[in-house]
């Protein structure tokens, strides 16, 4: 489940090397190659697989049980928390981010602390995961630095109503550490793109600050920033280890139900309904996805 | 020409070759014995036989099992020093279901499993993974304790035991002490009931602790759901490290990892409440695929002997040969009086009983603790 970078609007771009003459036939898929083979055997196959698994029972009979099993009370529950914690996460981490973008419009491209920003973003950005949870149980955890400081010198305890940390809830945290960054990386290049002379014109025809805004920057924006919304929501939807790491009882979220039906020892039989959760995964994204080609689509003709 | 000749010299050299290997596989003692399909020592000519083919192979594959856990690390030592056989420990901290997907996945090669330690659900449903066999001492094992072919046999069991730190909660001497305030964030489970083996005896201990009976849970779940209520309830995997670090000051675990802990951490002691003890055997199995099927049966034939079992009693744990060895006086007394007697009302629930508490758990788990 992945999803393509978050377009970038630079219209217009000046055209660098020299149009060449189309390749005949065939040849010109040649260079496709190599990425259609990574595709087909470490994204597709693997898909298909796994979601196949999800129509048969352990013996190999077909089956649409573990698909009705998608529709119990407490799977729905989890797809559910899983959508609310990735919607949240994706929704304060794109905003967030985009602020952060727009104090940097304020400095120099080139200076060091666009640079500062720009290459700690692409660090924080990948630093999900075991160490990221191990961050957080050391700083905010129940015997953490943090909260045993805020305890004993003043008084206060965060874990007072229930220790939320290890709760769905808790996952927003450290999600939006990871948000925040991944949306300044991929949200800065569209607005550098916005033309200081689009300002100019907006100016010269009357226009203020606030129109400029509105009806300008925020249409040529509005498809980047879904984009990199999207991209956010499949970011946190899909992430697992943080998740695996901080939760322990209940399996709240979907992968984490993906892996309580794989490595279950009490509940058994449950193999082929990993299948099932994946499918459940992959139709929650398609769905989002449509939502957003639509969007775009009506959002387009701004940038013609 | 010359391919003929060449050809003839070959042969020659492959004819001598086999003539010798013949030779020396006669000498060794079993050479033609199929250890894959032996299902006793007998097989092999008695255990001198047994041994010498497990030499030969000169390793063992184990998996899933921790050094801390039922002192497998003294044991596995052990093994290795007696024979001079390289133990290869796979995966401690894995499941039992993910020991039989690992065998699945690795069969034909030479990392596979070559023995399993597995909790009752697991064994039941994998029947199709063991070879049997039937140690030595068959007969000390009793009745119940083994599957009359030795496709499985128990191996050890421990009563669901609750260990706390001494110096900062006090002992608690019934189930409904925990929800008072002194135990605040202070109770956790060993893993998820819905997937691992010890967390799930914990809710049948509440359960039959509860005055219920393991054919329904919902007790135990009802109980957790309480010490949730209270705040008392933290959703942290016990480890030996949380323990260490005071995060988890009150465990719900087998005897045997809490005495392991006992052992280790200062303050840490284990009780058992009184009344109803809630026990579960695990279960040994000789995966069907080993790559080293005679150090398979030879680690078989280690464990139940007097030696292994009694570091399992070292270990907290009660080995399934303890009748016997009391009655033939091997047991380690020492180790024994230190561990104490398992007696009490002990209770386990059939496979049937565990499986309906499971799908009970499934159910209504995520929403009692949520």
């Amino acid at each position: 489940m992945t999803v393509a970078n978050a377009p970038v609007p630079i219209s217009g771009g000046v055209e660098v090397a020299p149009r060449r003459r189309p390749l005949p036939g065939l040849a010109k898929y040649l260079g496709l190659t190599p990425f259609a083979i990574y595709v087909l055997i470490f994204l597709a196959i693997p898909t298909t697989l796994a979601v196949v698994t999800g129509f048969f029972t352990e013996d190999g009979q077909f089956t649409f049980d573990n698909i009705a099993g998608l529709f119990a009370p407490n799977v729905l529950a989890t797809f559910g928390s899983s959508f609310w914690i990735s919607a949240v996460s994706a929704v304060i981490g794109a905003v967030v981010g985009a602020l952060v973008c727009y104090a940097m419009l304020g400095t120099r491209s080139e200076g060091a602390l666009r640079t500062i920003v720009d290459s700690v973003s692409s660090v924080l950005a990948q630093f999900g995961g075991v160490m990221l949870a191990f961050a957080f149980i050391a700083t905010i955890g129940v015997q953490g630095l943090i909260t045993v400081y805020l305890k004993n010198t003043f008084g206060v305890d965060i874990f007072s109503n229930g220790i939320w940390l290890y709760q769905v809830p808790g996952l927003l945290l450290p999600y939006i550490y990871f948000q925040v960054p991944l949306m300044v990386i991929t949200f800065m290049p569209a607005l550098e793109g916005l033309k200081p002379q689009w300002a100019e014109a907006n100016a010269t025809l009357g226009g203020t600050r606030f129109t400029y805004w509105t009806r300008i920057a925020a249409p040529v924006l509005a498809p980047s920033f879904f984009g990199s919304l999207l991209l956010l929501f499949a970011n946190a939807f899909s992430s697992y280890a943080t998740a695996a790491a901080l939760i322990s009882q209940g399996s709240q979220i979907v992968p984490l139900q993906i892996r309580s039906a794989l490595v279950s020892e009490t509940v058994l039989g449950r193999e082929n309904m990993a299948g099932a959760l994946a499918l459940g995964m992959i139709v929650v994204m398609v769905i989002v996805m449509w939502g957003y080609s639509v969007l775009q689509s009506k959002t387009s003709r701004w940038q013609k | 020409m010359f391919r003929k000749r060449t050809f003839a010299a070959l042969a020659i050299v492959a004819a001598a070759s086999i003539s010798l290997t013949a030779c020396a596989t006669t000498d060794a003692p079993a050479g033609d014995v199929d250890a894959a399909t032996a299902t006793s020592a007998e097989a092999f000519g008695g255990l001198d036989g047994l041994i010498a083919a497990a030499k030969a192979e000169g390793t063992l594959n184990v998996i899933a099992l921790p050094d801390n856990w039922a002192n497998y690390g003294e044991i596995k030592a052990l093994f290795e020093e007696t024979y001079g056989i390289t133990v290869n420990s796979a995966d401690p901290d894995i499941s039992s279901a993910e020991e039989i997907a690992a065998a699945e996945n690795l069969k034909g090669q030479d990392t596979a499993p070559d023995v399993f330690d597995l909790g009752t659900a697991v064994t039941l449903d994998s029947l199709e993974y063991f070879a049997p066999y039937q140690v030595a001492n068959w007969d000390e094992i009793p009745e119940g304790n083994k599957e009359s072919t030795g496709l499985w046999v128990n191996d050890y069991t421990g009563s669901m035991s609750i260990g706390y730190d001494s110096n900062s909660v006090p002992e608690p001497t019934s189930l409904d002490d925990l929800l008072a305030a002194d135990y605040k964030g202070a109770v956790a489970l060993n893993g998820d009931p819905t997937q691992a083996g010890a967390a799930f005896a914990a809710v049948g201990l509440a359960t039959v602790q509860s005055g219920g009976t393991v054919d329904d849970f919902q007790p135990g779940i009802d109980f957790f759901e309480k010490l949730n209520d209270a705040g008392n309830f933290i959703p942290v995997n016990v480890t030996g490290a949380t323990i260490a670090a005071g995060e988890t000051k009150v465990a719900f675990d087998w005897s045997y990892n809490n005495f392991a802990a006992a052992a280790t951490v200062d303050g840490w002691k284990v009780t058992t409440l009184p009344g109803a003890v809630y026990t579960s055997f695990y279960n040994q199995a000789i995966n069907v695929d080993a790559p080293h099927p005679a150090a398979a049966r030879l680690w078989q034939e280690f464990l139940y002997s007097p030696a292994a079992q009694n570091l399992f009693i070292v270990g907290g744990a009660y080995p399934v040969t303890i009748q016997a060895m009391t009655d033939a006086g091997t047991v380690d007394t020492g180790a024994l009086d230190a561990l104490g007697a398992l007696d009490g009302d002990l209770v386990t629930p059939t496979a049937d009983q565990a499986a309906n508490g499971a799908a009970l758990l499934a159910e209504k788990w995520a929403a009692a603790i949520g």
